[in-house]
């Protein structure tokens, strides 16, 4: 296999607050190659989305990168700074957002907020301007929409302006976060599929981040299951759905409905912990039915079970 | 009136024809509703005074006699000559005709001035120390709320907030004292009070001082304009600037959170352009109060008039109260109520030029 585009290692960020320091996202390891769309599965407050905006190198404050690597095409994006790192943002690696009501700067026309976007990374304006008109259509879109206000757009013709403007620049790697959250299921089915569209055309790794195990099923390329900050399974689609390694991955499956079947969805007993004091050892063995002696005392390891499954559980590890 | 589009995008026609369409159809529509919605303001506001001014005590003959030692006949004969002797309604109507067709009237005081002639000599005064201390309030309050948003949660921030708040407790005579103490006694910089120089031949055209002396080129008068107007336009605006400090900052801060600052920040957009884009959302707020500090201004700064003895509406009105002057009040309320009018319509016009989603 070729080169990953996206190499995510030990990635370890803490948000600093008054309260405490919230352990969001622990040693965080992931790779994505051209063209694949990994899922990142999770609760909220999982650190999915911490995980997300530190690809960009985009933590919000109180929250600070403390140890890890995240390369893109590469770059260390973490090493960078300053206006290495603006121009890295949006050209290597983008975001879209759960919310596209509020993403967009309501008093400029989108076409100019998609227009900034590649004139802010040095694209000469009349080439600019005909990459406007170029994204917006391949986005679905007529030219015309470039002129119209935030608000004179539905909610899912914004995300698609959204999208415009991540793509604009052709990054390597596109972290979307909950892009479809917000829309209806006949809008969040037409987005997937423009996102899939994308990423096939132009080989762009889309990082989906997903509370919804079923949306990953369906569009993933791979899937990194996270809880409590955690990765605790990750490998190609097929793989962990059809054979699910970590004790909370088969819990959150069982907990989807299937109008197929007899069976009611199973909930996960329990509450997902604070993360300001998480669990010792694996963090989720106050709710896994199978939990050890050992699963309270020492966090399992990433041990690969079958070629690109990895899972950190000691139902698998040695010790 | 005000209502948020939230007309989908549909595609009809070109967008220029289309933006046009929108400005012009809603637009004329909406001047004409708010200009109509201007007469009845204006009634209701002469009504009141009308009735108030009647049941006040004392009346214009008294105050400007000053005593009551007159024979009932003298004081029947002044009465009857300035229609006092008619029935309330009246004089409701009479002066209210009167004003229809472009006559405030006569001074009830100095019998044969033309009130007309007076608001036409105070009001550009007025309008003038408005605009400079709106100028001077927006300057002051929009930079140090910017600052103090940009500087957030630091030293500089609680300085500028503290001043923000200071000096909107300032008493305005109590300041103007200070700065005529200061500027005009000990460093002897700039003027204590008035308007102009006496000594300064100005050729009035509009009656702004000003303006009038850039019109005709007049620099001694220009500069003598300016270093009039400085002192009590910095008083003003001090104090009133401390709502703009607060409204700025904390609306700065709002956009600096919000979703489309991130956004900009994940898409690799300038920290300095997106601060910018974030004020250009902030400042909408601010819109609406300055129309209304306006507003509030052409009534005349009465007490930044009467310490600095700048001859406006403000200086006017308090005189004119004292003695009762019956029709040169109402000239006042009526001039007054209906520049508030005008002016909310035209900040309103600015609000939908500021932000798309306001259309009408």
């Amino acid at each position: 296999m070729s080169e990953p585009v996206l190499v995510v290692e030990n990635l370890t960020v803490y948000y600093y607050t008054l309260k405490g320091i919230v352990r969001a996202v622990e040693e965080a390891s992931l790779k994505a190659y051209k063209g694949d769309m990994v899922a990142l599965v999770g609760e909220s407050g999982s650190g999915k989305s911490t995980l997300g905006y530190s690809l960009l190198n985009l933590v919000p404050p109180p929250g600070r990168v403390v140890k890890g690597r995240v390369i893109v095409g590469g770059v260390d994006i973490l090493s960078l700074r300053g206006d290495e790192l603006r121009r890295a943002r949006g050209s290597l690696v983008s975001m879209i957002f759960q919310d596209p009501f509020t993403t967009l700067d309501p008093v400029r026309r989108v076409g100019d907020q998609i227009l900034e976007v590649l004139l802010e990374h040095g694209v000469p304006l009349e080439e600019a301007k005909e990459r406007v008109v170029e994204v917006v259509k391949a986005v679905g879109l007529s030219e015309r929409m470039a002129k119209a206000y935030p608000h004179q757009l539905s909610g899912g013709q914004r995300q698609r302006i959204s999208i415009a403007a991540a793509i604009a620049l052709k990054p390597r790697v596109l972290v979307a976060d909950e892009p479809t959250t917000a829309l209806d299921v006949i809008v969040q089915k037409q987005i997937m599929d423009l996102l899939d569209e994308i990423r096939k055309t132009t080989g762009m790794a889309i990082i989906l981040i997903t509370h919804d195990i079923a949306l990953a099923a369906e569009r993933a390329s791979r899937i990194a299951v996270m809880y409590a900050g955690r990765i605790v399974e990750y490998g190609p689609k097929s793989k962990v759905i059809e054979n699910p390694l970590h004790p909370y991955t088969r819990a959150l499956l069982q907990s989807v409905p299937d109008i197929s079947s007899s069976e009611w969805p199973k909930p996960i007993p329990g509450m997902p912990p604070d993360l300001r004091k998480p669990p010792s050892g694996c963090r989720f063995h106050p709710r896994c039915p199978l939990a050890m002696k050992v699963c309270r005392e020492e966090n399992p390891g990433m041990v690969e079970v079958e070629p690109e499954h990895y899972v950190s559980c000691w139902l698998y590890a040695r010790r | 009136m005000t209502r948020i589009n939230t007309y989908k995008y549909v595609e009809c026609c070109s967008d220029e024809a289309r933006d046009l369409r929108w400005l012009f159809m809603g637009l004329l529509r909406y001047v004409a509703i708010r200009a109509a919605l201007i007469i009845p303001t204006v009634l209701i506001l002469y009504t009141l005074v009308f009735i108030v001014l009647r049941i006040l005590p004392g009346d214009p003959v008294l105050a400007v006699l000053g005593t009551k030692n007159i024979p009932p006949e003298q004081l029947e004969q002044i009465r009857h000559n300035l229609g006092l002797d008619k029935p309330y309604i009246v004089q409701y109507f009479e002066y209210l005709w009167n004003v229809l067709h472009g006559d405030f009237g006569t001074s009830m005081i100095i019998s044969g001035r033309s009130i007309t002639v007076d608001l036409l000599e105070r009001l550009p005064a007025t309008v003038e120390l408005a605009v400079a201390g709106l100028l001077v309030s927006l300057l002051i309050g929009v930079s140090t709320g910017f600052l103090a948003a940009v500087k957030r949660d630091t030293k500089v921030d609680l300085g500028l907030r503290v001043f923000g708040a200071v000096t909107y407790t300032l008493f305005i005579p109590w300041l103007g004292l200070m700065f005529q103490l200061i500027f005009a006694v000990w460093l002897r910089w700039l003027p204590a009070s008035g308007r102009i120089d006496p000594d300064v031949s100005l050729r009035t055209i509009t009656g702004f001082y000003i303006l009038d002396s850039i019109l005709t080129g007049n620099i001694d008068a220009l500069r003598s304009a300016l270093s009039h107007i400085i002192l009590p336009a910095l008083t003003l605006g001090l104090v009133l600037s401390g709502p703009y400090t607060r409204l700025v900052r904390s609306n700065l801060i709002k956009a600096l959170e919000s979703n489309y600052v991130f956004a900009y920040h994940a898409r690799g957009v300038r920290s300095s352009k997106i601060l910018l884009h974030a004020f250009r959302n902030a400042l909408i707020p601010v819109v609406t109060y300055a129309g209304l500090q306006f507003a509030l201004l052409l009534g005349g700064a009465v007490l930044t008039e009467t310490t600095f003895d700048w001859p406006g509406i403000g200086t006017y009105l308090v005189e004119k109260v004292g003695y009762r002057d019956y029709p040169a009040i109402q000239a006042v309320v009526i001039v007054f109520a209906f520049f508030v009018g005008v002016i909310s319509l035209i900040v309103d016009l600015i609000y939908a030029l500021l932000d798309p989603r306001i259309r009408y």
